[in-house]
């Protein structure tokens, strides 16, 4: 009986595998992804998804919480999951833990629809195929800048301008809001300003920390200089909250994250007055410098060093149709896609136009993760006014310094 | 009980023990010890969707052998509890020798991570602590005092604050003391202040965390205290009553003498739970303003830059911080068995 049984199945499975043949190319294999959670990553699961059946398997784990479960679960073999969706900065830790197979056979074999700017090299080898781009930019209220008579703002210094004349008007106390929530987003806030400076975070060639110098205090007086035009509560802002307050009509200028464009200009969560009045426009510069205050990110994906070269091209190619220009023409709305035959929509103006300027893209520098955590724990003492500029860069510098000889790139 | 039952009594529990609690301290003790490898540096040319850049990685292949031939990284003795992160002894001693005053020493002092986050923790414990005891007692003693009938439903509802998890009770108190939230603008109208922010002023936010810690934490000793008041012996309070001894003197003199024991069992449970204050801090997304060692060790733990050594290093400190915290208790408690006992 025992025997019967698996002579049955032994036959089944030949013969499925001999006739089994989604619409992907793929004929056998396990997809098993990990990825962050929000709309435009949901729409490349659900393409990479549809290459399952007939003995290919897909499975996915979206999770905000994915940079801290990466390491760990590709650490294994077999990995946990064949493909970690990254973005510019949780690459670097799976480089650096050599747990990622460089993709130029695949895309060789495979990737006749990518476009040569979508592939990620690292030292010359491809490591990780970007399907769109994001930056933080700003979001006007046309309406509001009208009522004061003011043009939309080019540099933080008509930021500045226009929250004033706002405030002065009697319009609204706090016109202004960043995501500036102590932690990684004020870290991001204080890299996207100094960025604007056009100066360098380390030293060239070392790991030892720059920012320590007039560039720095210029960039946190700035910080501090907007943030008095934001609400008291701003160290407790992160993306979800001034989404919500963009759309409960509370502020009328913004420093937010293209990739929340569509869920603000959607008819969902506001009123019509918010969302007709709403533009949004590139990053701004300031000091009187041309690079914009910003830093380009891209989401790529990326396949385990420690799986089967068979589950590796089946991962590939079930994520190749995730990123198709075909499902990604249906999804067009949910990001700024990197794939060919894009068609921006009104949700993509502004990370373009951040694009389109000279904005750099976020480092991708090994010890720059250690930086951006001493940034967003050090600086709410100096926006709270508790502390000094110069006290501050200290603080950002002793406990990068700390980290870094913890992680063994100073000694 | 004869020596050999008792071992094999204590067996089972003994070997778990040992596996999930001793072992695993063990390993993170000797984690504490290490710090990874120099990192092989090189440069290399980057490309991507903006670009390509001249960009510092480190020499995977390099890296690979030398962590083959030593997985634990390098040795580093106890310097990661000693550097600015943790015990900062290096700093202590510049403050204390460039500071004018002690007020400019203590801030110096508390602008160092470690001592930040100790500062929160001990006030936080010996603020809530002694309340919660406090509160339960006094909601033991009148929910004790109530007909039988309204006795269910009471306690059901006293118990809520500690049936509800503890970041969801915490978000939802996050959301009502926003600005825009029922109590946050019902302060500022009270207060006739419209830039009142329970979540922007240090002071405001620590009272904040305070007033949930007793609020999340009151539950539990109401519970144990009710439980304990069912076996106050009825003969002692009657003939107290005899003699004349109001309901006060009756709860100072016989009922809290009675309970004394159970305050103590409370207040050991209490300083060890309040001690690793965590969840209230992320609810509340009060780290700005306020830390505790457990989050510090949480914070080391996350995002693309993670230092296992510096959180093992807090965990470590957290075991002797809370050893040192129960000691008076516990030698209380064994000094009385011993009493007992003789």
């Amino acid at each position: 009986m025992f025997l019967k049984k698996i002579a049955i199945a032994g036959a089944m499975s030949a013969f499925m595998g001999s006739t089994a043949y989604a619409g992907c190319g793929i004929t056998s294999g396990s997809v098993r992804i990990l990825a962050n959670d929000f709309p435009a990553i949901q729409a490349v699961a659900e393409g990479a998804e549809a290459c399952a059946g007939d003995g290919v398997e897909v499975s996915k784990n979206l999770t905000k919480e994915h940079n801290d479960l990466q390491v760990a679960a590709l650490t294994t073999n077999p990995a946990q999951y064949t493909s970690a969706v990254v973005a510019s900065s949780s690459i670097v830790p799976l480089m650096a833990a050599d747990l990622i197979r460089p993709l130029d056979d695949l895309v060789a074999k495979h990737g006749a629809q990518l476009q040569r700017n979508q592939l990620v090299t690292i030292d010359g080898k491809v490591m990780a195929i970007a399907f769109m781009a994001n930056a933080q930019h700003l979001f006007v209220r046309d309406d509001i800048l009208a009522k004061v008579g003011l043009q939309a703002p080019k540099t933080y210094e008509d930021v500045l301008a226009v929250a004033k004349a706002i405030r002065d008007a009697g319009i609204m106390q706090y016109p202004f809001a960043m995501n500036t929530m102590t932690g990684w987003n004020l870290g991001e806030e204080f890299v996207n300003m100094y960025m604007g400076t056009g100066a360098p975070f380390f030293k060239p060639g070392t790991a030892e920390v720059a920012i320590n110098n007039e560039h720095g205090i210029a960039t946190l007086n700035m910080l501090k200089s907007l943030t008095e035009y934001s609400n008291p509560d701003f160290l407790t802002y992160d993306s979800n909250v001034t989404q919500a307050l963009w759309e409960s009509g509370g502020v009328a200028i913004a420093n937010m994250w293209g990739s929340r464009g569509s869920a603000v200009l959607d008819s969902e969560g506001s009123t019509d007055e918010v969302v007709s009045n709403t533009s949004l426009i590139s990053a701004p510069t300031w000091g009187g410098g041309s690079t914009n205050a910003s830093t380009l990110w891209w989401d790529g994906f990326t396949i385990s060093k420690n799986i089967s070269d068979e589950d590796a091209e089946a991962t590939f190619l079930a994520l190749l149709n995730g990123i198709s220009p075909e499902h990604v023409a249906k999804n067009a709305d949910k990001a700024v896609w990197l794939v060919s035959g894009y068609e921006p929509t009104p949700a993509a103006k502004g990370t373009i136009a951040t694009a389109q300027g000279t904005t750099p893209p976020y480092p991708m520098i090994p010890f720059m993760g250690a930086l951006h955590t001493a940034l967003g724990n050090e600086l709410s003492d100096f926006l709270q006014g508790n502390e000094s500029a110069e006290q501050a860069l200290a603080d950002v510098e002793a406990a990068y310094t700390a980290a870094a000889k913890e992680q063994g790139y100073l000694q | 009980m004869k020596h050999r039952s008792f071992f094999w009594f204590m067996l089972p529990s003994m070997a778990a023990m040992i596996l999930f609690i001793a072992l695993p301290i063990v390993s993170v003790f000797v984690q504490s010890l290490f710090v990874e490898h120099e990192q092989i540096l090189v440069m290399t040319e980057n490309c991507g969707p903006f670009g390509c850049q001249q960009e510092t990685s480190i020499d995977v292949a390099a890296m690979a052998q030398l962590n083959q031939d030593k997985p634990m990284g390098q040795f580093n003795g106890f310097a990661t509890y000693t550097n600015r992160s943790h015990l900062a002894f290096a700093e202590i001693q510049e403050a204390w020798q460039t500071a004018q005053s002690i007020g400019e020493f203590a801030s110096k002092v508390l602008n160092l991570p470690f001592y930040r986050a100790v500062a929160f923790t001990l006030s936080y414990t010996f603020v809530v602590t002694p309340f919660v005891i406090l509160a339960g007692l006094a909601i033991a003693l009148g929910v004790n005092a109530l007909p039988r009938m309204l006795k269910g439903p009471t306690i059901f509802l006293s118990l809520l604050p500690m049936i509800v998890t503890p970041l969801i009770g915490s978000l939802i108190l996050f959301w009502m003391i926003d600005s825009r939230g029922i109590i946050g603008a019902t302060l500022q109208m009270m207060f006739d202040d419209p830039n009142l922010s329970l979540k922007a002023s240090p002071a405001l936010t620590w009272i904040t965390l305070f007033v949930y810690g007793i609020w999340h934490s009151a539950p539990f000793s109401f519970i144990v205290f009710y439980a304990g008041l069912q076996t106050v012996p009825q003969d002692t309070v009657e003939a107290s009553m005899i003699d004349g001894a109001s309901r006060w003197q009756r709860i100072r003199y016989v009922v809290i003498p009675y309970m004394m024991p159970l305050v103590t069992f409370i207040t050991l449970m209490q300083l060890m739970d309040n001690f690793r204050v965590f969840e209230p801090i992320v609810g509340f997304s009060a780290q700005a303003n306020a830390t505790s060692l457990s989050y510090a060790i949480y914070n080391d733990l996350r995002g693309d830059s993670k230092l296992f050594g510096s959180a093992a290093a807090t965990s470590m400190l957290t075991i002797a911080g809370v050893a040192v915290l129960l000691l008076p208790v516990l030698l209380r408690t064994w000094r009385e068995f011993n009493r007992k006992a003789v």
